[in-house]
């Protein structure tokens, strides 16, 4: 298994220039195309996501690839950052690349069948793609990661902060916040088209209202989930 | 007598830990071998998903009026020779049998990257959200072939090396395990059908 790993970075370093990034967080935005609270906002949806449902879904915005391919790029970062549970491989990555305007979904294994790539394409092409055209970053980015969470949130159970098989009270009240606090951030308008959906338990809320609790500093770290290339690119 | 039971009890012991020593690489060998077995079910899953999406694509394409028939019919073709060979994990010794199918399905992947590029002519099969589809499962599973087979060889490698340095050799060579082949990068073969769109 040691010699694996070996191959692995040797044929790594020979082959590939590019760099691979570690992520140490959820939303990872190297280009600082978001501001702090746009990046914590995602950060905190996506670690809220992950504790509910455990699977984990990173995303990346980048410069360029200079040429690089980025099925290989994902897929490098993906296994190398171990993206997903070791049990499930339930890891998504969303990589942008924005001065090449490329993007991709890059799927584990074990959400192929939730996420096939049809639908990750689906998602690129109808989902984001419109709002990366007109350059609302932000915007595509929530949507194309709603896209991502509504179809592989039913897969797997989550074991993380809230346990929502028992508790149903507390997944109910959970609930009612989560309405009041759409509702106060509705009113108040602050949110631009395609609010952030949160299933599950974890408002971990670092935006609008008062609820500043746990969540905003939500750091990742994979579960060593594996990819086997699939999911789907696009450009705009 | 009592020297000769000395000698006796450590020959004993030198032979049983020989053989606790052998057991343990022949173990070893027999779980790389089983690795390779398991990858390679997984390469041929992935060139099956392929083979299974094109009766699909062929026939959307088709649909269109005038589109270009010996593309098509070239798939078709390079789908029926892949088809042919069937490549079980034991003939991954046979450089061969291996070669042959590798030759195959990289004939069935060029044939698909000259349909997937005569595509971009017909506006009309690009605006169907089916044919969207179709293409991007088909773009993953290239994506995923290239994936698997990139386990493999690393697999493979690892294996190779085993069986064949000291003190692997030995026992490799009492026991029959032999190399297995590798996939090669053939001219272009390697790159997935790229469609801009």
């Amino acid at each position: 298994m040691k010699f694996y790993w070996i191959t692995y970075f040797l044929f790594g370093s020979i082959f590939f220039a590019q760099d691979i990034p570690k992520l140490s967080k959820y939303a990872n935005d190297f280009t600082q195309t978001f501001s702090s609270d746009q990046v914590n906002y995602l950060n905190s949806g996506l670690k809220s996501f992950d504790d509910s449902t455990s699977n984990q879904v990173v995303f990346l915005m980048i410069n360029t690839l200079d040429g690089y391919p980025i099925e290989m790029y994902t897929h490098e970062t993906s296994e190398q950052n171990g993206i997903g549970t070791k049990e499930n491989n339930n890891g998504v990555l969303f990589c942008v690349v924005k001065n090449d305007r490329k993007m991709r979904i890059e799927v584990g294994y074990g959400l192929e069948g939730a996420l096939p790539d049809a639908l990750a394409s689906s998602i690129i092409r109808n989902d984001v793609t419109p709002y990366f055209k007109r350059n609302q970053y932000y915007e595509g980015t929530i949507a194309g990661l709603n896209g991502i969470m509504a179809a592989t949130k039913g897969e797997y159970k989550g074991n993380g902060s809230n346990d929502n098989e028992e508790g149903f009270p507390i997944g109910f009240i959970i609930f009612m916040m989560f309405i009041i606090f759409m509702l106060i951030s509705r009113n108040r308008g602050r949110r631009g088209p395609g609010g952030f959906i949160y299933y599950g338990g974890g408002l971990g809320g670092s935006s609008g209202g008062g609820f500043s609790s746990g969540g905003s500093f939500g750091g990742f770290s994979g579960g060593g989930g594996s990819f086997g290339g699939g999911g789907a690119s696009g450009s705009w | 007598m009592s020297k000769g039971i000395g000698i006796l009890i450590v020959v004993a012991v030198v032979v049983i830990g020989a053989i606790m020593w052998a057991t343990g690489i022949y173990n070893n060998l027999v779980g790389l071998d089983e690795n390779v077995t398991q990858s390679w079910s997984q390469v041929e899953n992935q060139y099956q998903r392929r083979a299974d999406l094109i009766p699909n694509l062929v026939n959307t394409v088709k649909g269109v009026a005038n589109f270009e028939k010996e593309t098509y019919t070239a798939v078709t073709e390079a789908r029926a020779k892949v088809n042919q060979i069937n490549m079980s994990p034991e003939m991954l010794s046979d450089p061969n049998a291996f070669q042959q199918f590798q030759s195959a399905q990289d004939g069935l992947s060029s044939a698909l990257s000259r349909l997937l590029v005569t595509v971009e002519n017909y506006p009309q099969l690009k605006a169907n959200e089916n044919f969207s589809q179709l293409q991007a499962q088909l773009e993953g599973t290239e994506n995923r072939i290239s994936v698997e087979r990139k386990k493999f060889n690393e697999v493979v490698q690892n294996y190779n090396t085993t069986i064949r340095q000291f003190p692997g050799s030995i026992i490799a060579g009492f026991t029959g395990f032999q190399q297995k082949q590798y996939f090669q990068a053939a001219a272009g073969s390697d790159q997935a059908p790229k469609v801009e769109f």
